[in-house]
């Protein structure tokens, strides 16, 4: 085969691969919108009945609601913690930096159920009452991993020589920090910021384990699977949310090319 | 003497004691610093992740009645995770079911991979990012929409019917094993790509030349050069989707009807209704323990590969 035929075979698998991967969620529009109470084909007709639904369920606004709090919980916490490890990554040697960013860097590996068992353990032995809070120290654990990626990067795009030119004009090590690094690394922070919303967002173990009576979105969701009445609402809000992710993500790749711009990559891994 | 000679004199002058005992100074304060940076990060995982991770482990040695924790050691957990044929059979199926959709998805990926690196020009972006969407829409729903897709009167059977491609609905993939294959093969695939991706792009083009030069043909230097140097990310793809995927609790449970259940599923009942922490925790261990020596041997033998085409 030549060469031109070889790419020409890829690219036709690679859209085949595509058509595989995008086939669950482009139901997500078709069924949203579909006249039927069924899932199936052929299609029925035009409705946003389902929608309308969504805006008239109060257990599902209490649900966004949670899941908004732990999100943004999750998000400030995991990003705080993830500028202090990136920092002191990318920046220094101490001794045990291995071992020390591995355990940091472990929930990446680590099956959820897991880390859901293990923190569940802990907390009915402390007797801590499950809440909202619970959950958000657990999605903190999922979501410093990325937060410390991300950052990671944005530390090492940053000009070390910017740093050192504001301690030689006289100002302070933590003046520095505030009034030179962070600025610089912010594009950095924002998309940390954002994608471990969205991590926590969609995150579903973890909080069926450790939330009380609070259900967060996920586990809302996974309430109303078993009604089939409910599905298309489920679909309608399955939609929705994929819209919100992909807002926000696309929000967090803009920053994050922000940040890593000068470094000399394409700044997708 | 210069005044640049004479700035520089005194620097010059260090006896290489003092000298080496300065860069130990400068050292130990960066280290220092260093450890306190990274501190806070580190007490939350150690509190939140080590801390707990040992009491999985040691609740595991012990034994509950009803809400009483009986704290003397024994094994009785690990017999019973061990020998009850249920949670044998159940930990036998996810390994079996793990392994079979690491090797799917790492093998469904590379083409990919290979695609994207070395035949996309412009837009590589895009088409990573084209992967990467179906992987941002709730894990949970991308589970759901596959057991509607494949249900009795799901989408694929009621749209063939109506296609009139066949009489009676499809039931070789509906809440069985072949679900669970396909979903999670499904839901890892960004997962395989991405770091295969990665060792792809990494490849120095000269040396696929210099393997053609010397008179390899397309698909001897595929895998005598391009595979071998891929190695290091095909490795890193399938401890990615074989690790997780074997505690997997969704998608058994949405898709895999009886005969699907996994590993995760039993450990979630300990927790709930069977109200047996202890076993939970030694099923937990036990699973946890198979998986890192595997991934362990996988390692190994990853490197070996790596290593002998050196």
């Amino acid at each position: 085969m030549s060469a031109a035929g070889r790419s020409m075979g890829l690219r036709g698998y690679a859209l085949l691969y595509l058509l595989f991967l995008y086939a669950p969620v482009i139901l997500l529009p078709l069924f949203a919108f579909n006249d039927s109470a069924i899932i199936a084909f052929p299609l029925s007709g035009f409705t946003t009945a389902a929608f309308t639904q969504l805006w008239e369920t109060p257990a599902l606004h209490a649900a966004v609601w949670n899941s908004l709090k732990v999100g943004v919980a999750a998000a400030l916490i995991s990003t705080a913690l993830g500028i202090c490890a990136a920092r002191a990554a990318t920046r220094s040697r101490f001794p045990g930096k291995r071992p020390i960013m591995g355990l940091i860097m472990a929930p990446l590996v680590l099956p959820e159920i897991i880390i859901a068992v293990a923190l569940l353990i802990v907390l009915v032995q402390l007797g801590m009452p499950l809440s909202l809070w619970t959950v958000a120290l657990g999605h903190v654990l999922i979501c410093t991993p990325f937060a410390v990626a991300i950052l990671s990067s944005a530390f090492l795009a940053l000009d070390q020589s910017l740093e050192e030119a504001s301690l030689d004009l006289g100002e302070t090590r933590v003046g520095t920090f505030f009034r030179v690094t962070l600025p610089l690394v912010a594009p950095g922070i924002v998309a940390s910021l954002l994608i471990s919303f969205t991590l926590s967002l969609d995150e579903f173990i973890i909080a069926f384990f450790l939330t009380g009576s609070d259900a967060t979105l996920p586990v809302y969701i996974w309430s109303q699977l078993r009604f089939t009445a409910k599905l298309p609402s489920v679909m309608a809000l399955g939609f929705l949310l994929l819209l919100f992710s992909l807002l926000l993500l696309i929000a967090a790749e803009w920053f994050r090319r922000r940040a890593r711009r000068g470094a000399g990559d394409e700044g997708w891994i | 003497m210069s005044a640049a000679e004479e700035r520089a004199a005194p620097v010059a002058y260090i006896s290489p004691r003092r000298r080496s005992r300065r860069i130990a100074n400068a050292l130990r304060g960066e280290a220092a610093q260093g450890l306190l940076l990274v501190s806070p990060t580190f007490l939350y995982a150690l509190v939140l992740l080590a801390a707990p991770l040992a009491l999985v482990l040691l609740l595991s040695f012990w034994t509950q009645n009803y809400l009483e924790i009986d704290r003397t050691f024994t094994l009785a957990n690990y017999r019973e995770a061990w020998t009850d044929p249920l949670y044998r059979l159940l930990m036998l199926r996810s390994l079996a079911i793990s392994g079979i959709v690491t090797v799917l998805t790492v093998i469904l990926a590379f083409p990919i991979a290979y695609f994207v690196a070395f035949h996309v020009k412009r837009n590589r972006a895009l088409w990573l990012f084209l992967i990467t969407i179906p992987f941002w829409t709730s894990y949970l729903l991308r589970v759901f929409l596959w057991k509607v897709i494949l249900g009795y009167n799901g989408v694929l059977n009621s749209a063939l019917i109506w296609l009139g491609l066949i009489e009676e609905p499809l039931t070789f993939i509906l809440y069985d094993v072949n679900a669970v294959i396909l979903t999670l093969t499904h839901a890892w695939a960004p997962f395989a790509i991405l770091p295969i991706y990665v060792a792809l792009s990494r490849i120095d083009r000269s040396l696929l030349e210099a393997a053609e030069d010397l008179g390899d043909g397309p698909l001897r230097r595929f895998f005598r050069v391009t595979l071998p140097l891929a190695m290091p990310g095909v490795l890193a793809a399938a401890l990615i989707v074989f690790i997780p995927t074997v505690g997997d609790y969704v998608t058994p449970r949405l898709v895999g009807g009886s005969d699907g259940l996994m590993i995760a599923n039993i450990i979630q009942v300990q927790f709930g209704k069977a109200n047996d922490a202890p076993l939970g925790a030694a099923l937990s261990v036990s699973s946890m323990a198979i998986v890192a020596a595997i991934s362990l041997m996988l390692l190994l033998v990853g490197r070996r590969i790596g290593g002998a085409s050196r």
